[in-house]
C-alpha cells in the first residue's frame, strides 16, 4: 500500500499571499498524504517561509483554499492549526535551552493534578513519558531533568518532533531541520523522519538541500518566485533536474560549467 | 535513569562522548547555590565577628530577621517576574505611594482602615496589571515602562499628600487602627505565649524595670516575618511544581517558542506584573501599620535592592532562569550583613559597597553557570 491510496490530509489549493504591493506567494498549490514525506525545495526568498505559515496558520491566505481532511480550514492562529493535527517544527525556535527537556516536552499541555484551585504538574508521568519518547526516536536521555541546552542539535530537532508526534500530530510540518547541522546529526534527523511517515503521519519537508531531500522524499515541489515549478514522484527526476529546477534554471547551468557539477 | 532503562528490557548504551557528571557539576547548576554558600559564609563571619554584640540573642535575631523577611518580600515578587523574563523598576515608588493610599484614606478621609488597606491593594494590583499591559502591547522593555512608572507613582506620592494635608509625612496610622480587624493581618506579632514561656524560664531576655517588668522583651513574630515565609513557600511551589511554574519559565526562556506551543505568554507576564505589586503593596502595609505613619519617600532604591537579591539568588537577568529560594537567601544575606556591619560598628556605608561587590561576583557566578547548562563554549 502506498500513500496515493489515500487521500490528501491537507489540501493547499492556489494559495495566494500579498503583503501590501509584495506578492509572497501567487497560486501555489500543494497536498500532502498520511505517511508520505513530501518535500518543498526552493532557493532563498522562494516563498517557503510564507506558504508553510500560511498552511500553519501563522498567515491568513490572501486568496485561496486550504481542505483539512476535505473539510475547508480557516485557521485564525496557530493554535487552531494545532489542534486540527497540523504542527510546526521551526528551525530555531523549537526549544527553549535553559529548561528541562521534560519541561519542553509538555510545553504548554503540561500533565496535570487538580488540587483545589492549583494544577500541579505531574512529573512522575511527564518524565516517564518523555524518556519512552525519546527511546523511541533513538535518543537515550541521561535524565530528563536535562537542560535541553545541552543537547546536540539534531537532538533538539528529535525532541520537538517527538513532541508534535506524541500530542497526536497528523501533519508534520519541518522547516529547514538539516539545515545547521553536520552529516551526522543529519542522519540521524533523516531516519527520525522516516520513523514518523511509517507511522502514518504525513510530513511536509522543507529544505533547499536536493541530496537531504531525495533521501526521503516522496514527492517533490519545487517553488520559485512565489509559483510551484511543478511536482515530480520519487524516481521520476534526477538530482540535476532538481537542482536545476530550483535555481530557476539557467543561471545555474553557466555555474556549474564553471564549478565542474559539484553544486 | 537506571529505573526507567531497566523496564525496556535492554539498556540502552551508553553515548561513549557524553562524561558522566560529577555530583559536584550538578549541584553548580542548581540556581541557589550561590546564594546557599553566600548564606553560610555570611553567618561563620558574623559569627567570628561580632557574636558578642548581641547579633545573636533574641533581640538581635529578631533585629536580621525582621530587616531579612523586608527584602524577602519585595525580592519575591522581582523573582517571579525576572524569571518571567521582565523588570519592575517601580516597586520602590509603589511601596511609598502604597503607604500614602493607606494614609490618605484611613486618616484624611477618616474611611476604615481595612477598606484603606484594600483599596490600596486594588490599586497597586490595577497599576501593576497596567504596567504589565503596556509592556506586553507596545513590545518595549520592561525596564523603559517601569523607569516611567517610578517616576509617576513617587511623583504623586509627593504630590497628593502636599495638595491635601501640606505636608509630606502622614501620621496617625496606629490611632486609626486601632481595633481595626485588617490591621493587625500585617502590623500585628504571633506567637507571643511562646516568648511569654522563653522569658519566665530565662531562655531569653526580660524587661528588668519599668511598666513591663518581667515581660519578654521580644513578644512575638512580627506578621511582616509570616508574610515573608508565607510568599516564598507559595512562589516557590507555585514556580517549580505547577503548569503555571512552567509558563512562567517558558515565557522568560523564549516568549515566542512558548507562544508556538500555546503558552498564553501575555497573560503571564501580565500576571507577575500584578504579583510583583502585590508584594511591594505587603512591604508598604507591614511598615505603614509597624510605622504608624507613611512619609513620601518610602521605598527609594527598594526596586534595586530586590533586584540585586534576586540575582544573588542565582536567577539570570535575562529570564527563564532563577529560584525563589535562592531569592529569600539573597534577601536574608542582605538583612544579616547590613545589621550585621552596625552591630559590628563598622561604619553603615561600607553595606553599599558590599552591595556592589556581591552584585559582581553573583552576576560573574551566573553567567558561567549559564555557559554550563545551555553548553556554550
Amino acid at each position: 500500500m502506498t500513500a496515493f491510496d489515500h487521500d490528501p490530509i491537507v489540501e493547499m489549493k492556489d494559495i495566494e499571499k500579498h503583503f501590501g504591493p509584495v506578492i509572497a506567494l501567487n497560486g501555489v498549490s500543494f497536498d500532502v498524504r498520511p505517511g508520505e514525506c513530501h518535500c518543498l525545495l526552493g532557493d532563498n526568498g522562494a516563498g517557503k517561509s510564507t506558504f508553510i505559515k500560511t498552511m500553519s496558520g501563522v498567515h491568513k491566505p490572501t486568496k485561496g483554499e486550504i481542505l483539512f481532511e476535505g473539510k475547508r480550514m480557516d485557521f485564525a492562529s496557530p493554535r487552531d492549526a494545532m489542534e486540527a493535527g497540523i504542527a510546526t517544527v521551526y528551525q530555531d525556535l523549537a526549544m527553549i535551552p535553559l529548561m528541562s527537556v521534560t519541561r519542553n516536552f509538555w510545553m504548554g499541555r503540561e500533565p496535570v493534578r487538580r488540587v483545589g484551585p492549583i494544577k500541579f504538574m505531574d512529573f512522575k508521568t511527564a518524565n516517564e513519558v518523555t524518556m519512552e519518547e525519546m527511546r523511541k526516536m533513538g535518543i537515550n536521555l541521561r535524565s530528563p531533568d536535562q537542560a535541553v541546552g545541552t543537547l546536540s542539535g539534531g537532538e533538539r530537532q528529535t525532541v520537538a518532533i517527538a513532541r508534535a508526534v506524541y500530542f497526536g500530530a497528523k501533519v508534520l510540518i519541518l522547516d529547514e531541520p538539516t539545515s545547521a547541522l553536520g552529516v551526522r546529526q543529519t542522519a540521524n534527523v533523516l531516519a527520525t523522519i522516516d520513523k514518523v511517515r511509517k507511522t502514518g503521519i504525513g510530513i511536509v519537508f522543507i529544505t533547499h538541500n536536493v541530496r537531504h531531500a531525495l533521501a526521503v522524499g516522496d514527492r517533490f515541489t519545487v517553488l520559485n518566485r512565489g509559483k510551484t515549478l511543478g511536482t515530480a514522484q520519487r524516481g521520476q527526476i534526477t538530482p540535476e533536474e532538481l537542482q536545476d529546477l530550483m535555481a530557476g534554471g539557467q543561471e545555474l547551468v553557466a555555474l556549474e560549467g564553471s564549478l565542474g557539477g559539484t553544486v | 535513569m537506571s529505573d526507567a532503562g531497566q523496564g525496556a528490557g535492554a539498556v540502552p548504551a551508553k553515548d561513549e562522548r557524553v562524561k558522566e557528571i560529577s555530583g559536584l557539576r550538578k549541584a553548580l547548576i542548581r540556581p541557589e547555590l550561590g546564594a546557599i554558600v553566600g548564606t553560610i559564609a555570611v553567618f561563620i563571619f558574623f559569627f567570628a565577628f561580632a557574636a558578642d554584640s548581641g547579633m545573636f540573642n533574641a533581640q538581635g535575631i529578631l533585629n536580621w530577621s525582621t530587616v531579612s523577611a523586608q527584602f524577602m518580600i519585595i525580592a519575591v515578587g522581582a523573582c517571579m517576574l525576572m524569571i518571567a523574563g521582565e523588570f519592575d523598576l517601580s516597586v520602590g515608588s509603589m511601596i511609598g505611594f502604597a503607604g500614602m493610599s493607606i494614609a490618605l484614606v484611613s486618616v484624611t478621609l477618616q474611611w476604615p482602615v481595612w477598606i484603606a488597606i484594600l483599596l490600596t491593594f486594588a490599586l497597586c494590583i490595577a497599576i501593576g496589571a497596567l504596567n504589565g499591559f503596556i509592556v506586553v502591547r507596545t513590545g518595549l522593555p520592561s525596564f523603559i515602562v517601569t523607569l516611567a512608572f517610578l517616576f509617576i507613582l513617587r511623583g504623586f506620592t509627593i504630590f497628593f499628600p502636599q495638595l491635601i494635608e501640606r505636608q509630606t509625612i502622614i501620621g496617625g496610622i496606629d490611632d486609626a487602627a486601632e481595633g481595626d480587624w485588617l490591621a493587625p493581618v500585617f502590623g500585628g506579632k504571633v506567637g507571643g505565649w511562646i516568648f511569654d514561656w522563653l522569658g519566665s524560664i530565662g531562655a531569653i531576655g526580660v524587661f528588668e524595670r519599668g511598666t513591663r517588668a518581667g515581660e519578654p522583651i521580644v513578644d512575638g513574630i512580627p506578621m511582616l516575618i509570616i508574610w515573608a515565609l508565607a510568599l516564598v513557600a507559595v512562589a516557590h511551589v507555585i514556580l517549580t511544581r505547577t503548569q503555571f511554574g512552567n509558563w512562567v519559565f517558558a515565557a522568560g526562556g523564549d516568549a515566542q517558542a512558548a507562544r508556538y506551543v500555546g503558552v498564553p505568554v501575555n497573560r503571564v507576564k501580565i500576571l507577575m506584573f500584578m504579583f510583583t505589586a502585590f508584594c511591594a503593596c505587603v512591604f508598604a502595609t507591614c511598615q505603614v501599620m509597624e510605622f504608624g505613619s507613611a512619609g513620601a519617600d518610602r521605598g527609594l532604591l527598594k526596586e534595586f535592592e530586590a533586584i540585586i537579591a534576586v540575582v544573588i539568588g542565582g536567577a539570570l537577568l535575562t529570564g527563564g532562569y532563577g529560584s525563589v529560594i535562592g531569592a529569600a537567601l539573597g534577601a536574608l544575606i542582605f538583612g544579616v550583613v547590613q545589621q550585621g556591619l552596625f552591630f559590628a560598628g563598622v561604619e553603615s556605608s561600607l553595606f553599599r559597597v558590599f552591595l556592589g561587590v556581591i552584585l559582581l561576583f553573583a552576576v560573574i557566578l551566573n553567567t558561567y553557570i549559564r555557559r554550563i547548562i545551555t553548553g556554550e563554549r
